[in-house]
C-alpha cells in the first residue's frame, strides 16, 4: 500500500515536471507571434471579412448610435461586417489587455492616458504611415494627444472630451444666483453655502469620487484651476507642492462644509448625472454627452433647467478641463488591420462625427464653425468650444495606471479624513516616485 | 464512536474482488476510462495547463499581455510581493472577511437548518424560497445589495431614518469603516442557503431513534444538540466549512461588482490585488506569484482543517 501510494506520487511529480518543461519551451506570454507585419494585410482580394470592435458602454455615443454608424458602413464595405462588443469604462481597459494574446479585437477604444502604456508593450499597432499629414492640422490638439506617444501615431482620434461644469439654474435662482455668480470655485462655494443653508438641496455638489480614474479627473480639473500641473518638466511627479494640495484642500472643505454630498466617495460620472437628473444637485462636472441625458425627459426630472459651461477658474484665473479624449487603435494581432483601418477612418471622419455631435463633440476644427452642426447641440459647442483651448494631461507614462491607482488611494484618504491633503499627496509622491 | 461507515470513503479495494469479475472489471474500467476521457481533457485545459503555466509565469518578469522579453527572475517576483505592504493589508482585510463572513454563514445557517428540519405546514414552500439567494447570481446580489446600500435612494438609510437610528442617510459603501461590513453582508445573505441546506442533510440523516432515546433519558434539548446532534453535523460542518472558507478567501467577483476594492483600498482582499496587479498594472509576473501564494495559503488551510478532522475520526473527508 505505501509503495503504491509513492509510485502514484511519483507519478504525479514526473507529470508535472514534464508538463512544466513542455511549457517552458514555449513563450511564457502570447508575445513572440505579435506585431508580426505580415498578418496585418489580407490584401483586399479575399471574401468577407468580420472586424471585432470592442466599445465603450457609457457617456459619449450610445449603443443605437453606434449601430447607425456600423449600418453605414456595412452598406458602404460590403465585404466587411462589424462584430461591436460595448464593456464600461472601467473595464475598457483590462478588457484590451486580456483580450490582447488571443487577438479577439481588431480594432479598440483607447482613452487618452493608455497610449503609452499599450504602444510601449506593444498591444497595438503603429498607424505613423496611414495617418495622413492633413489630419494633424486639421484635428483638434488634445484629442490627437490620445492617439500619440513618443511622436509616433498609434490610433486616430475619437472626439476630444473634458469635463463641463453643470448648473441647475431652477436652484441657483432660488437664492438669487445666476449661472454668472459660478464663473469661478470661489462663486460655487458662496453659491453652494446658500443653497444649502436656505434648504434648497441638502447636497449642493456632487462629484465622482469613487476609487476610480473618475477621482483623477475632477482632481485634475481642479488641479489645473489652481495652475497646477500632475509633473513637472522632468516629469516627476509634483502634486504634492502648492497647487496639488491646495486642490485637495478646497475638495476635502466642500465635504467638511457639508456642501459635497458624502455618497460621491462611491460615485462615477453616471451616477453624478443621475443624481443631478433627480434634483439632488445644484452644480457638478461632468463630460459633454451629459447635457443631452438631462435633457432627455425619460430620465430627467431637470429638463431645461440645466446650464452647462466651462469649468470655473481658480485662484489663477485659469480653467483647464482635464483631457478626456479617445482615439480608436488597431489590435497588436489583428489580421483585418487594413479593414480596421477603413473602419477607424470611418468612425473618425468628419462626416460621421458631425451627425452625432449632441453625443459626442467631433475632433475636427471645422465642424466648429459649420453653423447647421453647431446648431444641433449651441449650448455644448459653445462651452466646450472653450474648454478645448486649454486642456490639462495627466501624466503620459506606460506605468500611468499605477501611478493613478496610488493617487486615487491617496486622494480618497484625505477625502475621508484619515490623512491630512499634504501627506496624502507626499505619500503618493513617495510611491509613485518607488515604482520601477 | 464512529459514526461513518468505510463505504463511504469511497475507496473501492480493488484486491478484493473474486477473480472471475476480473474480465467484467477491466471491461467496466476500459469504458469509465473513455467516459472519462473528455473530461479530463477539459480538466487539463481548463484546470492543470493553466495552473502550471501561471506557476511558470511566476518566475519570471512578464510586463507585458504580449511580452517579448520576459527575463528569467527566479524567485524575485515572490521576495517582491512578500516585502510589498499592499500585499500584507489585502492579506489582513482577506482574512477578516473569511472568518467573519465564514462564521455568520455558520451560525445562521445551522439556525435556518435547525427550523427547515422541524415539522411544519408548507415547510417544501420555505424550503424552496430559502435556497433563492443562493440561486441568483452573485453579480445580481451585488447590484441589488448596492442598491440597498445606496447613499442616496438606498433602502436601508430609509428603514435606519425611520426606526430614527440615524439622523442623515449614509453611504455605507463610500466608508473605509462599513464597506468590508456590508459586502460581508451581501456574501452572508447569499451564501447561507448553502451552508443552511449542507447542515440540513446532515439533521434529516441522524435517526429519529437517536432523540426518543434521548427523551427517554430526560436529557434537556441543549443536552440533546450538544452530546447528539453537534456530533453527527460534524462530517456536514467540515465539508462547509472547508468549502466556504476556501471560497471567501478567493472571494473576487462581489468584491468587483459592488466596490472595485475602494473606498481607500478598505475592500481590496487578495484576490482582488492579484487581479489589478496581473491585469490593470501589466505585472503579470508579480500577478502570478500573488496568485500561487493565494493557493499556497489555502493549501495550509485546507491541510489543517483535514488533519483536525481526521483526528476526530468523525469527518467524511
Amino acid at each position: 500500500m505505501r509503495i503504491r501510494r509513492m509510485n502514484r506520487r511519483g507519478a504525479l511529480a514526473a507529470s508535472a515536471v514534464v508538463a512544466t518543461l513542455a511549457l517552458a519551451a514555449c513563450s511564457v506570454t502570447g508575445g513572440a507571434k505579435a506585431n508580426n507585419p505580415t498578418a496585418g494585410s489580407t490584401g483586399g482580394g479575399g471574401g468577407p471579412v468580420t472586424l471585432n470592435a470592442l466599445f465603450m458602454k457609457q457617456a459619449g455615443y450610445s449603443e443605437d448610435d453606434i449601430a447607425k454608424m456600423i449600418t453605414t458602413f456595412e452598406s458602404q464595405n460590403p465585404n466587411i461586417k462589424v462584430t461591436p462588443t460595448f464593456v464600461a469604462y472601467e473595464a475598457l481597459h483590462d478588457k484590451i489587455v486580456t483580450s490582447a494574446p488571443a487577438g479577439t479585437y481588431d480594432v479598440v477604444l483607447m482613452d487618452v492616458i493608455w497610449p503609452a502604456e499599450f504602444a510601449s508593450k506593444g498591444l497595438i499597432q503603429d498607424v505613423t504611415s496611414r495617418f495622413p499629414d492633413s489630419w494633424k492640422t486639421d484635428m483638434l490638439g488634445g484629442a490627437l494627444s490620445a492617439a500619440q506617444y513618443q511622436g509616433k501615431y498609434y490610433g486616430v482620434p475619437w472626439g476630444p472630451s473634458t469635463k463641463l461644469f453643470y448648473a441647475n439654474t431652477d436652484m441657483l435662482a432660488k437664492v438669487g444666483a445666476t449661472t454668472a455668480d459660478v464663473q469661478t470655485w470661489d462663486g460655487v462655494l458662496t453659491v453652494a453655502k446658500k443653497l444649502k443653508d436656505q434648504g434648497i438641496v441638502q447636497y449642493p455638489l456632487a462629484w465622482s469620487w469613487s476609487q476610480a480614474e473618475a477621482l483623477i479627473c475632477d482632481y485634475a480639473q481642479m488641479l489645473g484651476a489652481f495652475g497646477g500641473q500632475f509633473t513637472d518638466d522632468s516629469g516627476k511627479l509634483i502634486v504634492n507642492q502648492g497647487p496639488g494640495v491646495q486642490a485637495l484642500e478646497w475638495m476635502k472643505k466642500t465635504m467638511d462644509d457639508g456642501l459635497t454630498n458624502p455618497a460621491s466617495t462611491t460615485m462615477l460620472e453616471d451616477d453624478v448625472s443621475k443624481t443631478m437628473a433627480s434634483g439632488q444637485a445644484a452644480m457638478s462636472l461632468n463630460w459633454e454627452s451629459t447635457y443631452r441625458d438631462l435633457n432627455d425627459p425619460s430620465i430627467s426630472q431637470v429638463v431645461g433647467k440645466v446650464a452647462v459651461m466651462p469649468t470655473p477658474t481658480g485662484s489663477t484665473g485659469a480653467h483647464p478641463g482635464v483631457n478626456g479624449s479617445m482615439a480608436w487603435a488597431i489590435g497588436a494581432k489583428s489580421a483585418h488591420s487594413d479593414e480596421a483601418f477603413k473602419l477607424i477612418e470611418f468612425l473618425s471622419s468628419e462626416e460621421n462625427q458631425d451627425q452625432f455631435a449632441v453625443s459626442q463633440m467631433p475632433n475636427w476644427k471645422a465642424s466648429y464653425s459649420k453653423p447647421d452642426i453647431t446648431k444641433t447641440n449651441p449650448d455644448v459647442f459653445k462651452a466646450a468650444g472653450v474648454a478645448y483651448d486649454s486642456l490639462i494631461s495627466r501624466p503620459e507614462v506606460p506605468n500611468y495606471t499605477q501611478v493613478s491607482q496610488i493617487l486615487q488611494v491617496e486622494i480618497q484618504n484625505a477625502l475621508l479624513g484619515k490623512k491630512t491633503p499634504q501627506q496624502a499627496m507626499d505619500d503618493a509622491v513617495a510611491q509613485a516616485n518607488a515604482l520601477k | 464512536m464512529t459514526t461513518t461507515p468505510d463505504t463511504v470513503t469511497g475507496t473501492a479495494r480493488a484486491t478484493e474482488y473474486p477473480p472471475r469479475r476480473k474480465k467484467l472489471r477491466h471491461t467496466q474500467g476500459f469504458l469509465a476510462f473513455w467516459l472519462l476521457l473528455p473530461a479530463l481533457l477539459a480538466v487539463f485545459g481548463v484546470v492543470i495547463y493553466p495552473t502550471l503555466r501561471t506557476l511558470l509565469i511566476s518566475f519570471f518578469q512578464v510586463d507585458s499581455a504580449l511580452a517579448t522579453s520576459t527575463p528569467f527572475v527566479g524567485l524575485q517576483n515572490y521576495a517582491h510581493v512578500l516585502s510589498s505592504p499592499g500585499f500584507w493589508a489585502a492579506s489582513g482585510r482577506t482574512l477578516v472577511f473569511t472568518i467573519v463572513s465564514t462564521t455568520f454563514e455558520l451560525v445562521f445557517g445551522m439556525v435556518v437548518a435547525g427550523l427547515l428540519n422541524a415539522r411544519f405546514p408548507g415547510r417544501w414552500l420555505f424550503r424552496t424560497i430559502v435556497v433563492i439567494p443562493w440561486a441568483v447570481p452573485t453579480i445580481v446580489n451585488a447590484a441589488m445589495w448596492k442598491g440597498i446600500f445606496n447613499a442616496q435612494y438606498g433602502s436601508l438609510n430609509a428603514l435606519l431614518t425611520q426606526l430614527h437610528l440615524i439622523g442623515d442617510y449614509r453611504a455605507w459603501l463610500g466608508d473605509p469603516n462599513t464597506a468590508l461590513a456590508m459586502v460581508i453582508v451581501a456574501d452572508v445573505w447569499k451564501m447561507t442557503p448553502l451552508v443552511a441546506f449542507f447542515l440540513l442533510a446532515g439533521l434529516t440523516s441522524i435517526p429519529g431513534e437517536l432523540y426518543e432515546a434521548a427523551r427517554i433519558d430526560r436529557a434537556s434539548w441543549p443536552r440533546i444538540f450538544r452530546s447528539i446532534v453537534l456530533p453527527l453535523l460534524v462530517p456536514s460542518i467540515s465539508i462547509v466549512l472547508v468549502l466556504r472558507t476556501i471560497d471567501a478567501f478567493k472571494v473576487f467577483d462581489i468584491i468587483y461588482a459592488m466596490t472595485r476594492g475602494g473606498p481607500v483600498n478598505s475592500t481590496q482582499t487578495i484576490a482582488f490585488y492579484a487581479y489589478t496587479t496581473a491585469f490593470s498594472d501589466q505585472s503579470f509576473g508579480l500577478g502570478s506569484a500573488l496568485s500561487y501564494l493565494i493557493v499556497l495559503a489555502i493549501l495550509a488551510l485546507t491541510t489543517i482543517y483535514l488533519r483536525l478532522l481526521r483526528r476526530s475520526e468523525m469527518s467524511l473527508l
